[in-house]
């Protein structure tokens, strides 16, 4: 299975598109709490391609699992694994999925 | 198109509204009715909105493009005739309930979260993450009255939260970022007389204002604590309140942020939502002491009290967000817990505290239930619901 470890490699396909679609909308819904359902942001900083130039897929996984230390952003490591993790770090860069 | 032609039309395309057979029950002789029982909810998904009748638990309307309306919220007019609904995208709408028809929609600001009407009625306000701070429009025609930006530090702009209306035409709201209360008087016109407050805590994510208009609670996520400001002090001012309450243990993961905007003054005592703790603090009314803890099941979002105070009801953040609890005030125990769906979020109470209104939004559903007895009386369909917003809001201080 390709992970977080494979870098270069997408991990997209290792996602079956049942849970690509879970995704999809734990992050329009839930993530969407705070960075709005469109993404656009709200109390959280707005996730569209162009305000993520300045990281990489590895670096937003790395920030969905771990949180931002003193904000609100948690930790979703323990509910999403490094794969589905790097998953929506992708896509956010691509422009994510509706 | 005549009023009645429009209630007798079943499932009719008209423009933005779509209208649903009349309510069974609700009967509008010669086409009128009142508006006392009517509530909005909002589909977050769709942009469109619904009112129903909480008679006759029925659709009445159904309208769409109100834009953006993730974390949307709504105020009334005094006549309870009209909604202003608070969208994500920025958009300020001015809705006819009764027709299910929007009368205006003006688009504010880039990114707004929630609003306020004065108790006058005639000025209504909206929070604005972007830009950072509160702008104010006749309530009549949504014309521009004032525009505060939320300036701080050297150019920069706060983001606000937290705005209420409060006796004597003003409004307070919170600087996330700066950590400031700021109060806008409008009691002598259009340019409003401004109090600051700084320093008031770490990263204020929401606020307050307690039903008399008296005092206003700012929730901190970057300290074990709150500020409360009285407002009815000769020079009101900030101060901590439950300091420490998390013991300086670690804080759990918080995947929804709590909301104070349910808040539950119930039996002279607070029950506020605990930042990553599964815990409800109570807070004396009088003294503004801790009056004790609740353990409840997650991360509880919103804590709202029954109307006559002896419940209650809380429902809890990501992944837990499928459970309700019902905590009795007077033994703060909890005496009932059941699994309405995924995404129960959002709760309303009857004015006089006869049923619960629901929201679960992956279930698509909204359900009601007797808040006395837990049964479950209807199940309404709706496309993402989120929050419900009865009309007898129009009369409440703060809400």
């Amino acid at each position: 299975m390709a992970g977080i470890l494979f870098a270069g490699c997408s991990s997209a396909d290792a996602l079956d598109a049942e849970r690509q679609r879970e995704l999809t909308y734990l992050v329009r819904q839930d993530c969407g709490s705070c960075h709005g359902m469109t993404l656009k942001g709200g109390l959280g900083g707005a996730l569209l391609p162009e305000n993520l130039v300045d990281l990489d897929s590895e670096g937003i996984a790395s920030i969905i699992l771990d949180g931002v230390s003193g904000k609100p952003m948690p930790p979703w490591q323990g509910q999403l694994s490094n794969e589905e993790a790097l998953w929506i770090a992708e896509h956010l860069k691509k422009g994510f999925p509706q | 198109m005549k009023r009645r032609d429009f209630l007798k039309s079943t499932a009719l395309g008209l423009g933005m509204a779509t209208a649903l057979a009349p309510a069974p029950g609700s009967a509008c002789p010669g086409g009128l009715r009142g508006t006392g029982d009517l509530a909005l909810i909002v589909e977050r998904a769709n942009g469109s909105v619904l009112i129903v009748d909480t008679t006759a638990h029925k659709v009445v309307h159904r309208v769409e493009g109100l834009g953006d309306l993730s974390h949307a919220s709504a105020v009334y007019s005094r006549d309870e005739r009209y909604a202003y609904i608070f969208g994500r995208d920025g958009g300020l709408t001015k809705l006819d309930i009764l027709e299910g028809a929007i009368v205006k929609r003006v688009l504010q600001a880039g990114n707004a979260i929630g609003g306020a009407i004065s108790d006058d009625g005639r000025l209504v306000a909206v929070s604005n993450y972007k830009p950072g701070g509160v702008r104010v429009f006749d309530a009549a025609t949504l014309d521009p009255v004032a525009d505060i930006p939320a300036t701080f530090g050297e150019g920069k702009r706060s983001k606000t939260v937290g705005l209420v209306d409060a006796p004597g035409r003003r409004f307070v709201f919170t600087l996330y970022d700066a950590s400031e209360i700021w109060i806008a008087d409008f009691s002598s016109g259009a340019e409003p007389r401004m109090t600051r407050f700084t320093g008031i805590g770490d990263l204020p994510y929401d606020a307050l204002i307690t039903g008399d208009g008296r005092h206003y609670i700012a929730g901190l996520f970057g300290e074990d604590g709150l500020t409360h400001i009285d407002l009815w002090a000769d020079a009101p001012a900030p101060r901590r309140i439950l300091s420490g309450y998390g013991k300086g243990e670690k804080k759990l993961p918080v995947y929804k942020m709590p909301h104070l905007e349910g808040w539950a003054l119930a039996g002279g005592k607070f029950l506020l939502p605990a930042v990553g703790r599964h815990e409800l603090l109570v807070l004396d009314a009088a003294s503004f002491k801790e009056a004790g803890r609740v353990g409840v099941h997650g991360q509880p979002v919103f804590a709202v009290a029954r109307p006559d105070g002896r419940q209650v009801w809380v429902n809890f953040a990501h992944p837990l967000n499928d459970t309700i609890q019902v905590v009795d005030i007077p033994s703060l125990t909890v005496v009932h817990e059941f699994k309405p769906g995924p995404a129960a979020l959002h709760m309303e109470f009857a004015p006089r505290g006869a049923e619960v209104w629901l929201s679960v939004r992956d279930r698509d559903e909204v359900h009601v239930y007797d808040a006395r007895s837990f049964a479950k009386l209807s199940v309404l369909p709706a496309q993402k619901p989120s929050g419900i917003f009865m009309t007898a809001r129009a009369h409440r201080i703060g809400l």
